[in-house]
């Protein structure tokens, strides 16, 4: 089932033959990419200092590191994006100078990009097209891609628009784009993220077919349980430099994640058997019409947190969390009053600043033009989330409403303190933030009130192992202090982790909650395959 | 092959501040070799149309008269720009501004009374606010386009200035000159100084220019107004309500052009004509945008800009071309303005390989 397009040009197509891979101009011996001395400066700044580094063909190589590790920097040299500052690239033995996308695709490369390279104006299908050698016809590109994206297990709607997809769905493009170029060496940055286990047991599936079949994949991942299930061999970085080579099935996930941190990577203590308070955040019979053509409606969904609980919703990307996390917060209000109660008292048709006003915070998901402005500095961003919440304190002069620029960076560096916030300057702009860091300012703003009521969506994506495992100790000590906490996210490791409580949300409906103990990683991936143990029978066990 | 814009990591904060200057200093230039090009001297050409109108007292008054306008609507439109409203129309908010505002001494020209300036200048900005409300309103419940609708209200609000001066306004008096009858003289604004015509409009132009810097950089409204220009979906997590902010960007600046078209006519002309502006309202979308969009920075440019209209009715007279330069000048400027601006935030590239589009779509 390899995915053959230009191959398919000249007729040559034939279904599901096995071990057929036109595979150009093959050595027999010889790594099939070695990389030498490769450096890359900013400035005076190396994002990669003399990494050297060796794909054979046929195997599955990751490739480990923090955020800011220089993992990207690599894979972008490789892939012709970044051009390098010194040193040296050999494919198959011959010194290459990869200078664009094309040039790497022309060689074999392909690669999954972490943050998409997707045009939004434009469909799915032609989104692949453009990423093509030749003339294909687009209706040819998109009956492959979708021809592909079954076999692999990631549907996809040809003919939609990139820009009412949802993260995970974008990712799949990207997958299936880089399948569709039959390339030799496969470069995955994170590629797991956002799918479910048995959807990621898949994806391995494919992985393990492309090297049966003599490709190489090099692999992107902090995920160690995955490193080491999969893959054959492990390049680590860290500051830059490759600081460890490995078989990652020799060593243990604290010995590959030291190699990754430099140091012990604190484990998450989740709470004991603290107490339950009351219910404090509650969703009645909540539901809300689809507001674009592409945006999931909620059905009937309750939920109650109780506080010192962490109720974690897992889910597939696009079924329903943005929408249940805009109701929650008030960005979008609801119709019925009732729907949506904090700290026992009706709220869904309030705004976002009433709901915070009675002690509710909120962190969406995405960071940059939503939960802060990327241009404006930290403590601008402060005054984003808590300029009604924190009036008495940033606000003066009375109707004039001025803002008191030193209480906010006061509070802005009280912040940064606690949650570890590493910036260059005193009060930088948001953009200039490592995703990590940013996230842990965004998450810290809000616990700096203590909410009684915290609701997070995605709390850790595309966040460096360090960074999350903060974060998430925060949420379960926020719930330890008293409150109660909802968090939404795609991250099973994260969600069993922080939770106390699972439910799990599938094409906008919600499954009961289950303790977290009770729950195996198997049955959550059937709720998210649609089983929701509420509405459907045994029976339906068959679809699966 | 092709030319591509690639978006820069970060944007010079030097030639952020730079980037007006050497805008100023293309135009110049620019106009030089144009004027060659006509067979004028550049340097004494440019003499007469930059220099020579700063070199008198009576030109400076002219200077601040012209300005004035051209700051209060820049101020105004700072506020839309900024906050991601795209108000084009402040030419015919200027003009229904001062037609509302008239409307008191032309209809009642008998009553003269202290109240009267204050009521006009009210009128003003209420009847400019107004006519800016009908794009707020179309952009706000229906979706519109605010630059295709505030851009074609504009010549709804020029012909009805026209049919009124030649018609129910026409002044009996006036031997069937298309002219409303002359401001009594408690509608007339006030000179500010004794040395020349100079009036309290300019006056108006600091004082708003100062009061929105101060709004902008310290209060709550312009921290919002910054929040929803850069991103909505961040406005609404704020609290903030981007349609809200459509009708107060909109009315807001539809205000301050009403009270410039009235200030223009109370100030300079003291009755109504079939055309009041030489453009005033769309020479300020220059002004807002040579000043960077900071007030402070409009008040400026809104003397440079003054100082095109001068320096081409100076060029008519002392070196014979038409005042037309006016208008090339005026378009130089925001020409190399907005090309300034655009090479900060991009980099032009030259593609040869139309594959490699992805790869400038990764590099930000």
């Amino acid at each position: 089932m390899v995915p053959v397009l230009h191959a398919a040009k000249a007729g040559e197509i034939e279904e599901g033959k096995e071990g057929s891979v036109p595979v150009k101009g093959q050595t027999a011996s010889g790594p099939l990419l070695a990389v030498r001395q490769l450096t890359k400066l900013f400035g005076s700044f190396a994002a990669c200092n003399a990494i050297d580094l060796q794909i054979e063909p046929g195997e599955i190589h990751a490739l480990l590191g923090e955020n800011g590790a220089g993992k990207s920097t690599l894979v972008k040299m490789l892939f012709g994006v970044l051009a390098p500052t010194s040193g040296e690239i050999r494919w198959r033995g011959r010194n290459v100078r990869i200078t664009s996308p094309s040039d790497a695709r022309c060689l074999g490369i392909g690669m999954v990009f972490q943050h998409f390279s997707l045009f939004e104006a434009l469909t799915v299908a032609e989104n692949i097209a453009l990423s093509m050698n030749g003339s294909v016809s687009l209706a040819r590109v998109a009956e492959e891609a979708a021809r592909l994206s079954q076999i692999y297990g990631l549907p996809l709607d040809p003919k939609a628009h990139v820009a009412d997809l949802s993260v995970g769905e974008r990712q799949r493009i990207e997958i299936v784009r880089a399948l569709l170029q039959n390339p030799q060496l496969i470069i995955l940055d994170e590629p797991t993220s956002v799918l479910t286990p048995q959807e990621a047991d898949r994806l391995f599936e494919t992985l393990l077919k492309l090297r049966s079949e003599g490709r190489s994949v090099l692999y992107i991942s902090h995920r160690l349980e995955e490193v080491q299930r999969i893959c054959d061999r492990a390049t680590v970085l860290r500051h830059g430099k490759v600081t460890g080579a490995c078989d990652p099935r020799a060593e243990t996930p604290a010995s590959l994640a030291r190699m990754m941190v430099g140091s012990d990577v604190t484990v998450v203590t989740p709470e004991g058997t603290s107490t339950r308070g009351d219910v404090q955040l509650e969703a009645r019979h909540l539901s809300v019409a689809a507001r674009t053509p592409f945006a999931v409606s909620l059905k009937d969904i309750c939920l109650r947190v109780r506080a010192g609980e962490v109720l974690a919703i897992a889910g597939v990307a696009g079924n329903g969390q943005s929408e249940l996390f805009d109701a929650l917060s008030g960005e979008y209000p609801v119709a019925d009053d009732d729907a949506v109660q904090i700290r026992q008292r009706p709220v869904g048709t309030r705004n976002i600043n009433a709901r915070r006003l009675m002690g509710a915070g909120f962190v969406p998901e995405e960071r940059h033009g939503h939960a802060a402005i990327s241009g404006l500095s930290l403590s601008d961003n402060l005054v984003l989330a808590r300029s009604q919440s924190d009036r008495q304190a940033f606000l003066g002069g009375g109707a004039l409403k001025i803002i008191r620029h030193g209480a906010v960076k006061a509070a802005t560096r009280r912040i940064s303190e606690a949650m570890d916030v590493r910036k260059s300057g005193d009060d930088p702009p948001a953009g200039s933030l490592s995703g990590g860091n940013l996230q842990k300012f965004i998450v810290g703003r809000e616990l700096d009130r203590q909410p009684a009521v915290l609701v997070v969506n995605q709390p850790t994506w595309g966040v460096d192992a360090g960074a999350a495992s903060r974060i998430r100790q925060a949420l379960v000590d926020l719930a330890k202090a008293g409150s109660a906490v909802l968090v939404i996210s795609q991250d099973l490791d994260e969600i069993f982790e922080v939770a106390t409580e699972i439910a799990v949300i599938n094409e906008g409906r919600l499954s009961d909650p289950y303790p977290a103990r009770e729950l195996s990683r198997e049955k959550i991936g059937l709720l998210m395959g649609g089983m929701s143990g509420k509405t459907e029978s045994a029976g339906a066990a068959h679809a699966h | 092959m092709r030319i591509e814009l690639e978006k820069r990591a970060k944007a010079s904060a030097l030639f952020s501040i730079l980037s007006p200057f050497i805008a100023l200093a293309l135009t110049i230039l620019f106009g030089g070799v144009m004027f060659a090009l006509l067979g004028k001297n550049p340097v004494t050409a440019l003499y007469s149309f930059f220099v020579e109108p700063l070199s008198e007292v009576w030109s400076l008054h002219e200077l601040a008269i012209k300005a004035a306008p051209l700051i209060l609507i820049g101020v105004g439109l700072s506020v839309c720009f900024r906050s991601n409203n795209w108000n084009i129309g402040a030419e015919g908010q200027f003009i229904m501004g001062a037609i509302a505002g008239s409307a008191l001494p032309v209809l009642f020209y008998d009553w003269q009374s202290p109240l009267l300036l204050p009521l006009m200048m009210l009128l003003g900005m209420i009847g400019g606010a107004l006519f800016a409300a009908i794009p707020a309103f179309l952009k706000a419940h229906m979706n519109t386009n605010e630059i295709l609708t505030s851009l074609m209200l504009v010549y709804v609000a020029q012909l009805f200035l026209d049919w009124l001066v030649r018609g129910p306004w026409r002044n009996p008096q006036g031997m069937n000159f298309p002219e409303t009858r002359t401001f009594g003289a408690d509608a007339v604004l006030p000179e500010m100084l004794a040395s020349g015509r100079m009036h309290w409009g300019f006056a108006f132009a600091i004082v708003a220019a100062v009061l929105v810097w101060f709004m902008m950089r310290y209060t709550l409204k312009g921290f919002e107004i910054t929040v929803l220009g850069q991103s909505e979906r961040a406005g609404r997590f704020a609290g903030f309500s981007s349609r809200k902010m459509i009708w107060f960007s909109m009315l807001f600046s539809g205000a301050l052009a009403g009270l410039a078209g009235i200030s223009e006519v109370s100030g300079a002309m003291q009755q109504l004509r079939p055309v009041i502006s030489p453009g005033y309202g769309f020479t300020a979308i220059i002004v807002a945008f040579l000043g960077r969009l900071n007030p402070l920075g409009i008040a400026a440019a809104g003397l440079v800009l003054a100082l095109t209209y001068l320096g081409g009715e100076a060029a008519q007279l002392s070196i014979g071309v038409s005042d037309k330069v006016t208008r090339v000048f005026q378009g130089l400027l925001l020409f190399f303005v907005l090309s300034c601006d655009a090479l900060i935030h991009y980099r032009v590239r030259l593609v040869w390989d139309r594959f490699a589009a992805v790869k400038t779509e990764e590099a930000h």
